[in-house]
């Protein structure tokens, strides 16, 4: 009985909420469902087609849309490589402080959004797709690295421990022992992240980070819509191929 | 010790990693070139001035008494974008998804097939919820900041939408992967399929749909920060312009107070998800 | 294969090992061994077996008394030489240590590690050095065809025979094996025992083998340790071992131990092999 009583309460203190969050907005509500709204949204959506496909636009579209997917690439393995670097001491390899200071970091890498990250280095190192990258692979640091060390801490670890009895060095009898048993999960991890890091790079070009979102940004603060029905189209071939090559590795990778 | 002349051995795996391996640097190089790949910028005079003037200004945070209310008014800002936007993206994707639910198909009773018409209309469904999920909600949050201007309008529905669309895929995957006998015996018998829903898929997977549901929610709080950064409201768009006035302690209180934001959200979500379970 | 020096290389004085919670492993046990010498542990299941062993291995350390091992207290060591004398003994668990998604290759080679830098571990590790070796190694146990299977695919006994062949190629004077044909059936596992004792014949080197079939060990050993409660119950060379010994040792098991199959019958012993 009190269990459906205190479910009633939880029911009413959400929707109390809700009406809170709903009330807290500004913004002309009725405004927008109004004829005119819909009618300037449909323009909008209109003036999308037909997409611009002059050929020296086309061409950029592209490089844009290869810069895009190198951003993905090199910020992935970056952050592969600084997540395993990573996962080591936070998986608690190495005693417990080291632990606890490394998970910090990973925390406070991954707390903050790519996008924010992005504009933080654009300052530091100006416009282009490097800064980007960079942005992707702290984010995906501290994603992976998390990650990673939890799958290190759940593998068992008698096949490390055997070889360290034996007196072998903690690299080789990581690589012997722990690593093998993590690879599934680490590529699984990995894959499933870079589908995410499309997405991420795509739209980090808003704060100046290159590729298409960069172009995207600029055609829009000119009201050029059919570029931008273009860039539109490239962003989801782009995931749309992403998805569909993780897919492909994920099955290959786990027989 | 052992036998010791080793024959020619060859590992069989090789030429297959060899090839993977070398298939990798090769796309490796030209990406390398395509995101300027050049560690030195960074240290570069402009740079180094650009980042040392900025860091400089991070400590301290700023913490004025204007500054605070202006934070915490933003932080709330930014939770009614997120959940009022969730909502929104409920009130779709539920019929949405319903409507896409391969197991209330009618058609399919007995003969095992969908006839053509219901399939085509799930498979448009699905393939709708998955356009509305492949657009990155950034690129909503640009569409609705020029349709309807800046401010939380546009974060709320550059929400709503992507969100729909996700919320809609996974319910229909929840949906699927119950036991289905009792909601096809249901409809077998003559239900209608709200009702064979109602008694026979619901109340396996509701507890599964109301945790993705919370999940979700502490999602839309880091999303609605992200879209501010476009002009949809909230802490984002406050950030946004500290950053651009290059006022490090202003976006060093913003980080802070988004961290803890999140941190909180986290909290809740799993505190009310264990409490479900 | 004992010479005419008696100095023990490796002993156990007075150690008694307890758990973390209190529980009694090994409770002020003496032995000694020499170099070259070949012993059989046995004794009912929770007697401390694998306890000993892994004392022996420097991998538990004893909370009383005096270990020495190869001549060395290890205990006394900085981590560094500790390490070093690690690679000088070699511990073959119950639960053989393979990692599952491993080809056998790496897992059998593994016994080179010791030796190997760290450099040329990794790179083995992209292209198999010295697979020759390792498939050696492994007819010597009948398992040359599992060369480049995975781990997690071989049977039990295929197992015990992997982790076998790695202690072939490991170079360590001190080879300590915990029930290492316990899922062989009896004619492989006297072949394999066989492998094993002329292997340690020819590295001169300390072989302690804990059994849990006392006719393998009553069969190849020339010494038995009968071990109970932690404590020795006998220490003796093959020919003073009687049946009668051996039903003490085995007797009296407290209801719900997991040794099951031990019945005296009045002609004899009857052990039945457990699982």
């Amino acid at each position: 009985m009190d269990r459906l009583i205190a479910r009633a309460g939880l029911a009413c203190g959400v929707l109390a909420f809700i009406i809170a969050c709903f009330m807290s907005l500004s913004g002309d509500w009725s405004g927008l469902f109004s004829r005119e709204a819909a009618r300037s949204m449909l323009a909008l959506l209109t003036s999308f087609f037909p997409p611009e496909v002059a050929p020296a636009f086309l061409r950029k579209a592209a490089y844009a849309t290869l810069e895009t997917l190198a951003i993905s690439w090199i910020g992935t393995l970056l952050a592969v490589i600084a997540g395993l670097f990573c996962a080591l001491p936070a998986a608690g390899l190495w005693g417990a402080v080291p632990k606890g200071i490394t998970r910090m970091l990973l925390n406070a890498l991954r707390a903050v959004p790519e996008l924010v990250w992005a504009a933080l280095l654009v300052i530091a190192a100006g416009l282009g797709p490097f800064p980007g990258t960079l942005a992707l692979a702290a984010h995906t640091t501290g994603v992976l690295g998390r990650l990673f060390a939890e799958a290190l801490e759940n593998a068992p670890r008698e096949p490390y421990l055997a070889l360290r009895r034996h007196g072998v060095g903690p690299v080789a009898a990581l690589s012997y022992g722990l690593l093998p048993q993590i690879t599934p999960q680490l590529t699984s991890y990995t894959l499933y992240r870079w589908e995410n890091n499309i997405r991420a790079a795509a739209v980090l070009g808003v704060a100046g980070a290159g590729g298409l979102g960069q172009l995207l940004y600029y055609h829009m603060g000119l009201f050029h819509f059919q570029e931008t029905g273009t860039i539109l189209l490239a962003m989801l071939l782009l995931v749309g191929l992403v998805d569909t090559c993780s897919n492909w590795l994920r099955r290959r990778a786990m027989p | 010790m052992l036998l010791a002349k080793s024959q020619r051995w060859r590992d069989p795996a090789w030429p297959r990693r060899a090839t993977g391996a070398a298939v990798f640097l090769l796309v490796l190089l030209p990406a390398g070139y395509l995101t300027e790949f050049n560690p030195g910028v960074f240290f570069d005079a402009s740079s180094l001035r650009a980042s040392r003037q900025f860091l400089a200004t991070f400590f301290p945070p700023a913490h004025s008494l204007a500054f605070l209310q202006l934070l915490v008014g933003s932080a709330w800002k930014t939770v009614a974008i997120a959940t009022s936007g969730l909502v929104l993206a409920l009130i779709l994707a539920i019929p949405l998804s319903l409507l896409a639910n391969r197991t209330l198909s009618i058609s399919r009773l007995g003969t095992g097939t969908m006839g053509y018409i219901p399939a085509a209309v799930r498979a448009g469904l699905r393939w709708g919820l998955s356009l509305l999920r492949s657009i990155p909600e950034l690129v909503w949050a640009l569409l609705f900041v020029r349709a309807v201007g800046l401010g939380d309008t546009a974060g709320v529905m550059a929400i709503s939408l992507t969100y729909a669309g996700m919320i809609g895929k996974v319910f229909l995957e929840i949906y699927e992967s119950q036991d289905t006998r009792a909601t096809e015996a249901l409809l077998a018998n003559g239900a209608r399929r709200l009702h064979a829903f109602f008694y026979g898929t619901l109340p396996s997977c509701l507890p599964e749909l109301v945790s993705y549901t919370i999940y979700r929610w502490e999602c839309a709080i880091r999303s609605s920060v992200i879209l501010g950064f476009v002009g949809a409201g909230g802490l984002g768009q406050q950030m946004e312009l500290s950053m651009r006035m290059l006022a490090g302690g202003e976006v060093l209180s913003f980080l802070l107070v988004f961290m803890v934001l999140v941190w909180l959200a986290d909290q809740l979500s799993q505190g009310l998800r264990t409490w479900i379970d | 294969m004992s010479n005419s020096q008696v100095v023990p290389a490796t002993s156990l004085s007075n150690v008694t090992l307890r758990y973390r919670d209190g529980r009694l492993a090994l409770d002020d046990i003496s032995l000694a061994f020499t170099t070259g010498e070949h012993v059989a542990i046995i004794g009912p299941s929770g007697a401390g077996k694998t306890s000993l062993l892994h004392t022996l291995a420097c991998a538990l350390k004893p909370t009383t008394g005096v270990l020495t091992i190869l001549g060395e207290n290890p205990w006394h060591k900085t981590a560094a030489a500790l390490h070093t004398l690690r690679k000088r003994i070699f511990l073959a668990p119950q639960l053989p240590p393979l990692p599952p998604r491993q080809r056998v290759v790496h897992t059998v080679l593994a016994g080179r590690l010791p030796y190997w830098s760290t450099w040329r571990a990794l790179m083995s590790l992209i292209y198999p050095a010295e697979a020759p070796l390792a498939q050696a190694a492994l007819a010597k146990f009948r398992a040359d065809d599992k060369l480049l299977l995975r781990c997690d695919r071989l049977s039990g006994g295929e197992r015990q025979r992997v982790s076998l062949a790695r202690m072939l190629l490991s170079e360590a004077p001190l080879i300590l094996l915990d029930e290492p044909v316990s899922s062989l059936d009896p004619v492989l596992g006297l072949q394999a025992l066989h492998t094993v004792q002329d292997e340690a014949r020819a590295r001169d080197a300390t072989l302690v083998v804990s059994l849990h079939d006392v006719r393998l060990a009553r069969a190849r050993f020339a010494r038995l340790i009968g071990l109970r409660d932690g404590t020795v119950f006998f220490d003796l060379p093959n020919e003073q071992v009687t049946d009668d010994r051996l039903a003490e040792l085995y007797a009296a098991e407290p209801p719900g131990s997991t040794m099951e199959g031990v019945t005296s019958a009045p002609h004899g012993i009857r052990i039945s092999r457990c699982s």
